[in-house]
């Protein structure tokens, strides 16, 4: 049994009075303990919705529809909020975007540490005083001792997101889902960020959800891919083929549009068009209106997820600088 | 003069900042430390740097929404930074600006017409009636926008479209220099690669000279001429885009360089220290980058390096210990 399993999961919204909306539209994974997963996909297409929806923190009106979400065995989504704590926080940890939201601004980063601490272990006060020195030492943070002290505006971004994933880290969790954790940072400021990720998923032995629209990030921290489109994940599979080698005509515009993968000045290769609102889906497959392998079949109905890892009737199969795919 | 069509002589914004009450000294922040480029016709001088570095204070000062606090900007041979509004208002045709966020520039209570005629009207009193409304169908055309769009307000429109109308007014008045600031980072992945192809369609077939701001290095690779890293409001290096990459002389290139997610992998592997930029109001008195730098000794805090061109790949580059 996999650490997390996830099958089938939707998210609905209201529409009116009697109709609904998904946003997420039928979504499966399982990750291994230590395992890394990176969730790519554009704004919209129900990345953060999915991250949201593991921890049953989807927002009124907002419900899961259908789905479960196995964690160690146990469905999260039967829970009842106080058993959900337990492990919200706690053995599932969350890094968000822009830390300047996920910290409290009037109260120390001291203050914050130990109430996280002390709200999932019994511990006395000074014992949590010493183990959140020491996790943000381990988070490179310099003079840890005296940043105790420190309010959230004194500190710069990038400290900041060091001292949110400090926070991730308290608990010892076994899973951390983290949500474009350096978009809101400078380039030099997330590759130390991701560095760090990285090498603490790797040394503590701690799983990774990655949510990011940054392809080369991905390539970089992630053992294994899932691509999302319009509420669906496309494809799936080890990071290494799916970059190297995609099957599904979205993840190869997707890279073949990146200008590492372009001669310099020429023309990139671009994807015509926008994804289409949760709102507004054709029917079909999704992405047919945009895609130049599209047919009479792909318009009639939704391809589901195949062996090969792609929701596509006709998958590419080919390594991305073959010259034009079959 | 050199055939620049874009030129900084010293050029620097201070902003001053409120100051103690109790204190008589008077903060002031440095955005911008005695900057001087040439940019050439037809090119696409990109400026990179990470945020606070100065690069969106330049792009504003040439275009003249900010006033510089000293050195020069001439455009075309002509002195511009003191001109008044009168003299100037011939020369803003030439000159425009594509912002960041197209949420935030298009005026959400104007349709796209009225977008685009606004320049036209304002800056090319010679065009009228009939005249206007083809010159905004042509740069629509141009831009890739539809032609029913006009009578639209921003909010039916997405990102990517957006972007093409603010595209699209940038030039509707036929400029010849175009300040594009970070116009790709707010959109979408697959959106992206459509923006930076009309950038250069648009540049081939109008000649454009475009000042190209971004944090993406990736990008400039892609799409530069030229391109000058800036760090704390200074030039560092300046260099032909292959010569930058093949070759990075400045150890702050290189930290850039190294920071960049590869789709091989690898850039997160090394082990990193943690770096700051320095605070901007007390600017330290050597060079900017020496607290970051592993080749910085003694004489980096004690004196600011200039530009200096290098022989060997006639890179510009301001460091005491590159060579």
């Amino acid at each position: 049994m996999a650490m997390l399993e996830i099958d089938d999961l939707h998210v609905a919204f209201p529409r009116g009075k009697h109709d609904e909306i998904e946003a997420l539209r039928g979504v499966s994974l399982t990750l291994e303990k230590g395992e890394r997963l990176g969730v790519v996909g554009e704004s919209g297409a129900g990345k953060s919705m999915l991250a949201f929806a593991i921890l049953n923190l989807v927002a009124e009106p907002g419900r899961v529809s259908a789905g479960t979400v196995r964690f160690e065995g146990r469905n999260l989504l039967d829970l009842s909020e106080r058993e959900i704590r337990g492990i919200r926080g706690n053995r599932i940890s969350m890094i968000f975007q822009d830390p300047m939201v996920t910290l409290n601004p009037v109260l120390t980063i001291g203050t914050q540490m130990i109430e996280t601490l002390r709200a999932h272990r019994r511990i006395s006060r000074a014992e949590a005083h010493r183990l959140s020195v020491e996790k943000l030492k381990l988070v490179a943070i310099p003079s840890a001792e005296t940043r105790m002290d420190a309010y959230p505006h004194e500190l710069s971004g990038g400290l900041r997101q060091r001292v949110v994933i400090a926070i991730a880290l308290l608990t010892d969790p076994e899973l951390i889902i983290a949500d474009e954790p350096t978009t809101a940072l400078d380039v030099t400021i997330q590759a130390e960020i991701m560095a760090l990720i990285l090498a603490l998923c790797r040394d503590q032995d701690v799983a990774l959800i990655l949510i990011t629209h940054d392809l080369g990030v991905v390539a970089e921290v992630t053992e294994k891919l899932m691509i999302m489109y319009a509420g669906k994940c496309v494809e799936a599979g080890p990071t290494r083929d799916i970059i190297d080698a995609p099957n599904h005509p979205y993840t190869y515009g997707l890279l073949k549009a990146l200008p590492q993968n372009a001669e310099p000045g020429a023309r990139l290769y671009q994807i015509p068009g926008s994804m289409p609102p949760i709102t507004n889906l054709p029917q079909g497959c999704p992405y047919h209106p945009r895609c130049e392998r599209a047919t009479e079949e792909c318009r009639a109905a939704m391809p589901e997820i195949k062996d090969h890892g792609t929701a596509c009737y006709h998958p590419l199969r080919a390594p991305l600088d073959a010259e034009e795919p079959a | 003069m050199s055939g620049a069509i874009v030129e900084t002589r010293g050029l620097e914004v201070r902003f001053p900042l409120p100051s103690h009450f109790l204190s008589r000294e008077k903060p002031v922040l440095h955005a911008l430390n005695t900057v001087d480029l040439d940019i050439r016709p037809g090119e696409s001088f990109c400026v990179v740097g990470e945020s606070g570095c100065g690069k969106t204070t330049l792009g504003r000062t040439i275009i003249g929404l900010q006033s510089p606090s000293g050195g020069e900007v001439h455009f075309r041979g002509q002195r511009i930074d003191q001109m008044d509004e009168a003299t100037r208002k011939p020369i803003r045709r030439d000159m425009q600006m594509v912002f960041q966020n197209p949420y935030a520039s298009l005026n959400p209570r104007r349709n796209v017409y009225d977008t685009l005629a606004e320049p036209i009207t304002h800056l090319m009193p010679e065009v009228t009636g009939a005249a206007i409304r083809d010159q905004v169908e042509a740069v629509l055309a141009a831009t890739g926008c539809d032609p029913s769009w006009q009578r639209r307000l921003p909010h039916e429109f997405s990102g990517g479209q957006r972007q093409r109308i603010a595209i699209a007014r940038a030039l509707v008045t036929n400029p010849a220099f175009v300040v594009a600031d970070e116009p790709i980072s707010a959109l979408d992945v697959s959106i992206q690669a459509q923006i930076l192809n009309l950038l250069t369609d648009l540049q081939a077939e109008r000649g454009l000279t475009y000042l190209f701001i971004t944090h993406d290095l990736s990008v400039v690779e892609h799409f530069g001429t030229r391109v000058a890293v800036m760090y704390l409001g200074q030039v560092m290096e300046l260099a032909e885009t292959a010569t930058l990459f093949s070759t990075p002389k400045h150890p702050y290139t290189q930290l850039l360089l190294d920071a960049i997610p590869r789709l091989q992998g690898g850039s997160f592997d090394k082990p990193r220290t943690p770096g700051e930029l320095p605070d901007p109001v007390n600017l330290p008195k050597g060079c900017p980058f020496a607290a970051r730098c592993p080749l910085a000794d003694g004489k980096c805090t004690a004196e600011r390096p200039k530009l200096r061109k290098l022989a060997s790949t006639g890179t510009d580059v301001a460091c005491h210990h590159t060579g």
